[in-house]
């Protein structure tokens, strides 16, 4: 199958007092048809900010696209018109935020900014779109949505704000769905709830979902196939069950490791990754990971490794084989 | 259990927050019923997990307990002697034994203040060192969580979060207390940081037989760390036992929805799990309801649940539910 999204050589860069922050270094990735992909990484690595190039929503100054592209269906994102973008956002491909409570508007009703995107996009009457808004929230399961519409966000729990959020970015029934760290702000029961409800709105309405999150727990259960970004770069990529059961990247094994996992009986010490995360204010020429790296071998400090396909639908970026401690 | 030593005896622990109305004559509307009846014991050397969604009082427990808050009613009984009941100097002489690490490590450093003047604070405070014995206790105190001795001239915000955290277990250790109260100490943390903080309490724990009230919202952290979990709905304890006995066979509805509702990092052992989803919302604790607490959101509720207050009941040895149905 084609594929529906397709990201090459993206290249985002802010600029700060200390120089050019390198958020992002060379991302490339694709998403088919109706397929959930999991971006994972911790905070400043990149992931937010890839997705927020592709979709123009990079605040510049101070940051830029500098290279790259972003297709989608056979167009480049970076090289439409505002007024061509604007048609895409939210209404092909749209986005869940983290903070449901910053994302909303606080003096606008709930009904009003759930059904703006019909206005905007499919140019709908006022009444009609509220009507259909009304439908959408009761799909994402709001109790009496439709007394609900005149409701603001404040008069909604964070769980549910989250649910009218999921309703305003599916109402014009996207193709891509891009959801960053959705459920960080929420309970985890809320948390389940909102999970369940995104896998049931994804088999009815047939979206592909990109899923950002820290949380390699969640992905786990979600995703088809994950990204683990670092320091800009996306430093390996696979199926989730080849990912979580055999990962080759000594940052994601450390960070599978560093994780207590609630279903193991025997008390284990958790592997720690020493030393912090990097801010990169030039390209490297060394493996970004190599000052924290268990494995870092002499290769790793002269040459910054790319991405390499070491199996079936598996690239990592690694000059070491870890099982063996010696280069691949 | 019951012969072991308690160092911490919670007893009845009761904390509402009054919600008045009016500018000039202020009078009382209502109340947020944040801690209800709450009565549990942590043991010497033993770290007690408590867990609980945001907003059910867990954090606030652990405030009442350093009398930090002062309880509306009830006991907290710290070697067997009432805080409750303490006042003035006797209740500061108590307070060097019992230290707290708080969930921001941003926001609970004081950004004027050098590193060694935060950590050597409590030792002036309560006149244990001074002058040159004070600072190095602080640079032992330093290379004790993990920070070049060095540093103790530099400000907080020079340092990353997992270090101010670090900084904060060196405050908290100043006064060599017995009991510390983690309060979130891990939640504002990226993940590879937070398995060095983690493996940091576990280390002082051993060396220093420290004993932890450990609160959180991360279940797989609380269970890796505790010894003994107890669970917190909306004010009151659902649950509480030892960790291995909570985790294999969790008895309330409320526990073992959220168990269930854990992610675990294991696309095979995820694909396999069956998540009870709970309905609904936490209600508010300004009118929480009546008889069980959880009894709006479970799936078990009978008509008995609304009539009465389910009791913390002892059901097999050392395992307390407060469940009409179990």
């Amino acid at each position: 199958m084609a594929d529906l999204f397709n990201v090459q050589g993206l290249e985002t860069r802010f600029r700060t007092r200390e120089g050019y922050v390198h958020a992002v270094n060379g991302v490339s990735f694709h998403l088919k048809e109706g397929e959930t992909v999991g971006i994972v990484g911790e905070s400043g690595c990149g992931k937010s900010v890839t997705v927020m190039s592709t979709l123009r929503l990079i605040p510049t100054p101070p940051g830029k696209v500098t290279a790259g592209q972003a297709i989608y269906q056979g167009k480049d994102l970076l090289k439409m018109s505002d007024e061509e973008i604007r048609h895409v956002r939210g209404s092909q491909i749209s986005m869940v935020f983290q903070d449901p409570m910053t994302s909303f508007n606080p003096v606008l009703t709930i009904g009003r900014q759930v059904a703006e995107p019909l206005e905007i996009h499919n140019g709908m009457s006022r009444a009609q779109a509220l009507e259909r808004a009304a439908e959408m929230l009761k799909m994402v399961g709001i109790p009496n949505a439709k007394d609900r519409l005149n409701d603001y966000p404040h008069q909604f729990s964070g769980g549910m704000r989250q649910r009218v959020m999921i309703a305003m970015a599916l109402i014009c029934t996207p193709q891509v769905l891009i959801a960053d760290e959705p459920t960080t702000a929420l309970d985890v029961t809320i948390q389940a709830q909102i999970i369940e409800l995104i896998k049931r709105l994804r088999d009815e309405l047939g979206m592909a979902i990109i899923w950002i999150t820290h949380d390699l727990g969640i992905v786990a259960g979600l995703a088809k196939r994950v990204m683990v970004m670092y320091g800009g770069y996306i430093i390996e990529e696979a199926l989730v069950k080849e990912l979580y059961g055999h990962p080759q990247h000594p940052y994601t094994i450390g960070l599978l490791g560093s994780l207590p996992r609630m279903d193991e009986d025997a008390h284990r010490r958790l592997t720690s990754i020493d030393g912090l995360p990097p801010v990169l204010l030039e390209n490297p020429n060394y493996c970004p990971f190599a000052p924290r790296c268990k494995f870092a071998l002499d290769h790793c400090w002269n040459e910054n490794p790319q991405l390499r396909t070491i199996g079936p639908d598996h690239t990592v970026a690694c000059w070491v084989d870890p099982t063996t401690g010696k280069e691949r | 259990m019951a012969n072991q030593d308690a160092l911490l005896r919670v007893e009845r622990l009761v904390k509402y927050f009054p919600i008045s109305r009016g500018l000039i004559f202020q009078k009382q509307v209502g109340a947020v019923h944040a801690v209800d009846d709450v009565s549990f014991d942590i043991y010497r050397g033993e770290t007690l997990g408590l867990v609980g969604e945001s907003g059910c009082g867990k954090s606030t427990t652990g405030r009442t307990i350093l009398q930090l808050y002062r309880p509306t009613s009830g006991h907290v009984y710290y070697d067997g002697q009432d805080l409750v009941a303490m006042k003035g100097e006797k209740m500061r002489a108590m307070r060097k034994r019992m230290q707290m690490i708080f969930q921001d490590p941003y926001a609970s450093l004081n950004p004027r203040m050098t590193v060694g003047e935060i950590i050597g604070e409590p030792l002036v405070i309560h006149n244990v060192a001074r002058g040159k014995q004070m600072q190095d206790r602080v640079q032992d105190l330093l290379k004790l969580v993990g920070l070049n001795p060095a540093f103790s001239n530099r400000y907080p915000h020079e340092f990353s979060g997992g270090q101010r955290q670090r900084i904060g277990v060196a405050r908290a250790l100043a006064l060599q207390p017995d009991l510390i109260i983690c309060d979130e100490p891990i939640s504002a943390l990226d993940v590879s940081i937070q398995a060095q903080v983690v493996n940091l309490l576990e280390d002082l724990q051993r060396d220093f037989n420290l004993t932890y009230l450990f609160i959180a919202h991360d279940l797989s952290m609380v269970k890796h760390i505790s010894d003994r979990v107890a669970v917190m709905y909306l004010g009151i304890i659902a649950e509480i036992t030892s960790r291995d006995e909570l985790y294999a066979h969790p008895l309330h509805p409320y526990t073992q929805a959220l168990l269930s509702a854990v992610p675990i990092p294991d696309p095979l052992a995820e694909e396999k799990r069956q998540r009870i989803i709970l309905q609904g919302d936490v209600p508010s604790p300004v009118n929480p309801p009546s008889g069980c607490r959880f009894r709006t959101r479970c799936p078990l509720a009978t008509t008995i649940c609304a009539e009465a207050r389910p009791e913390l009941r002892e059901v097999s040895p050392g395992h307390f539910v407060a469940c009409h149905l179990v």
